[in-house]
């Protein structure tokens, strides 16, 4: 120990005179043994070390601050496309690799000065502190209950039926203004998913299916059976063009006209709706799934059966689409196709049922 | 001159002549006959065949039927073509080591010139898909990996998961890892559609676009550098999740402990 080490600065002797740990054990068994005495740590007696953890806390909060500058510093200066080797992790992005370790040694170092802070330089004195039950005593109680009847008394809110009875309906009422808040989010669907891409298809403008592969209309032989195969709408009435990547609508639009075909000996079709619907054996169904709307088209082509990645969802493309597991509510909507004097597969209506989930407005 | 003329009443005379005839002629054949190279490709073809008969007899017709008809262990092989045989062989799928919901890839049985000799066999049996050359699935194009890349989510990243990892399908068949998958068998499974998957035919998908897959998904495989570090097998939230949990959680936990474990008040009784 150094110089520094004063008198004053000592452990004093506990327990005598301050109420804790003075019954003898012996006694009493079950005695409150009380605090241990306390012990100084190094540096509540030592001012060099005391000295020393403040410039090591110091140095956490520096190390810190210098590691959100250096965030900031490659979030502006690293090329998002950088790509570095750094050994154990591999071929990783420069920029969140820099990130992930600025913001941690940040955040880290703050913790860690804190906790030092703490374990070296703040007080460790224990205090005590008695528990006492926390209800006001029953004078203090007669007074506020007095008090609040009083109140009623002078408000009449007893008497006076009829603004007791307002103001409860105008407390009822309160919480539908946030209802009509929430309305705000946006119209209803309305209509607006009952119909599809290919509803504008009339037996006079019958829209081609299009490959989503190869951007061009297809013929029914050019569906093998087992295979699979994804179309879009082609050209119609009111997009001449047919449906393009680049259009503004796109997603809104394939979101729900996309389409999957598959091709299934007929024999093998159970269902005779669905195989009218279809065209030799090529059947057209919605690829979005009736449960929530996940793109579905995990298809099984010996077994028929296409599964939703998110429920679980499966149906049964050989028998109209029929759930044979998980929480679908109904079936996939099937889309009835033809070919037309070229040999190419149209569509000549919209789905039967809106493709999709349940929503409220939906009437099939 | 005399001599000869005196035995040309020998027994043995025509035997002589004939004898000359026919090496004259044996000869004269040889020395102008066409030769004839596609004759000569043919017998080897056929050789194949009757060797990939053979094989077919041990390995095969117990499940598939000795003239590949099917039988109730097996389909018919009748115009699956010899891209599917080098797909089913060159993985070890076939021959399967026992019936299940779906046979899972293992180490091969067959050399490639066993399965070349299959292959021409079952291709012998009705016209199919034809086994792949190098050209026909290797991409040359710049942009092949970004285009492959398109048409690997739209077409089959619902099953093989965006990064190709695999995925569950239903009663105990899956997707499986399309990791260390030979470009060969890659192009072979989209023609030829093995086992649940559904085929991807040159008519609706181009020979050019199956090459732009292949190169994508040997690019995810390969050289895509994992831009956050581990990849955690590309599975996402559940073993991200898992991660997070065990190993951040876990952590903190660990440093919490060590933290009250050594403040000055702890004692070690």
């Amino acid at each position: 120990m150094s110089q520094d080490m004063s008198d004053d600065k000592l452990p004093q002797a506990h327990g005598a005179g301050e109420g804790h740990g003075e019954v003898a054990a012996a006694d009493n068994p079950f005695a409150d043994p009380g605090l241990p005495p306390h012990e100084p740590r190094r540096t509540d007696i030592d001012e060099r070390a005391a000295k020393r953890a403040e410039r090591q806390v110091s140095l956490l909060f520096i190390v810190s601050m210098l590691a959100t500058v250096g965030f900031i510093a490659s979030y502006v200066a690293i090329d998002p496309a950088k790509i570095v080797y750094i050994f154990p992790l591999g071929h990783i992005s420069a920029l969140n690799f820099a990130l992930g370790m600025t913001l941690g040694v940040a955040l880290f170092c703050i913790g860690a000065g804190a906790v030092h802070w703490a374990r070296t330089l703040m007080s460790d004195v224990e205090l005590p502190a008695e528990r006492h039950p926390i209800e006001a005593d029953d004078e203090v109680r007669a007074d506020v209950i007095q008090q609040f009847k009083t109140g009623a008394g002078e408000s009449g809110f007893g008497r006076r039926k009829m603004i007791r009875n307002t103001l409860i309906g105008s407390m009822a009422l309160v919480p539908l203004s946030g209802v009509v808040l929430l309305r705000d989010l946006g119209p209803l669907p309305g209509t607006s998913l009952d119909t599809t891409a290919w509803k504008e298809a009339t037996p006079t403008t019958p829209i081609r299916l299009i490959n989503v592969n190869t951007n061009l209309p297809m013929k029914a032989e050019d569906i093998a059976v087992g295979s699979l195969t994804f179309a879009k709408p082609g050209p119609s009435a009111l997009r001449p063009d047919g449906l393009q990547e680049s259009d503004e609508d796109f997603q809104q639009v394939i979101a729900k006209s996309a389409l999957m075909l598959i091709r299934i000996q007929p024999s093998d079709i159970k269902d005779a709706k669905s195989a009218a619907l279809g065209f030799e054996g090529v059947l057209a169904y919605s690829k979005i799934c009736t449960h929530v709307g996940c793109p579905i088209s995990l298809y099984e082509q010996q077994t028929h059966h296409a599964l939703c990645p998110c429920h679980q969802s499966t149906f049964d493309l050989s028998d109209g689409a029929r759930v044979i597991f998980g929480p679908a509510g109904h079936p996939l909507p099937q889309l009835k196709i033809t070919t037309d004097a070229s040999g190419y597969l149209i569509a000549t209506q919209d789905f039967d049922l809106p493709v999709g989930p349940s929503f409220w407005e939906r009437n099939a | 001159m005399k001599k000869l003329s005196a035995r040309r009443r020998h027994p043995l005379a025509a035997l002589v002549v004939l004898l000359f005839a026919l090496v004259a002629s044996g000869g004269l054949y040889a020395a102008f006959a066409p030769a004839e190279k596609a004759q000569a490709d043919s017998s080897a073809q056929s050789l194949a065949i009757d060797e990939g008969k053979r094989l077919f007899a041990v390995g095969c017709s117990s499940c598939h039927g000795l003239n590949g008809q099917g039988s109730s262990m097996g389909p018919s092989l009748v115009g699956v073509g010899s891209a599917a045989v080098d797909f089913q062989v060159g993985t070890g799928r076939m021959p399967a080591q026992q019936p299940g919901a779906q046979v899972p890839r293992k180490k091969g049985i067959y050399s490639q010139a066993e399965i070349d000799q299959l292959a021409a066999f079952v291709a012998s049996l009705g016209p199919g898909p034809v086994t792949p050359t190098q050209e026909q699935y290797t991409a040359t194009e710049t942009d092949a990996i970004s285009k492959g890349g398109e048409l690997f989510r739209t077409n089959c990243s619902q099953c093989h998961n965006f990064a190709g990892a695999g995925g569950a399908l239903t009663q105990g068949k899956f997707a499986p890892s399309l990791e260390n998958v030979d470009p060969k068998h890659i192009y072979e499974a989209m023609q030829t559609g093995p086992q649940n998957m559904p085929s991807f035919p040159d008519t609706t998908m181009p020979e050019k676009q199956k090459q732009e897959i292949v190169a994508f998904v040997r690019y995810q495989a390969n050289e895509a550098p994992n831009p956050g570090g581990l990849s955690l097998g590309s599975l996402g939230p559940v073993t991200e999740g898992l991660f997070g949990w065990i190993f951040g959680l876990g952590v903190l936990i660990a440093v919490a402990i060590w933290v009250a474990a050594h403040t000055t008040k702890a004692k070690k009784s």
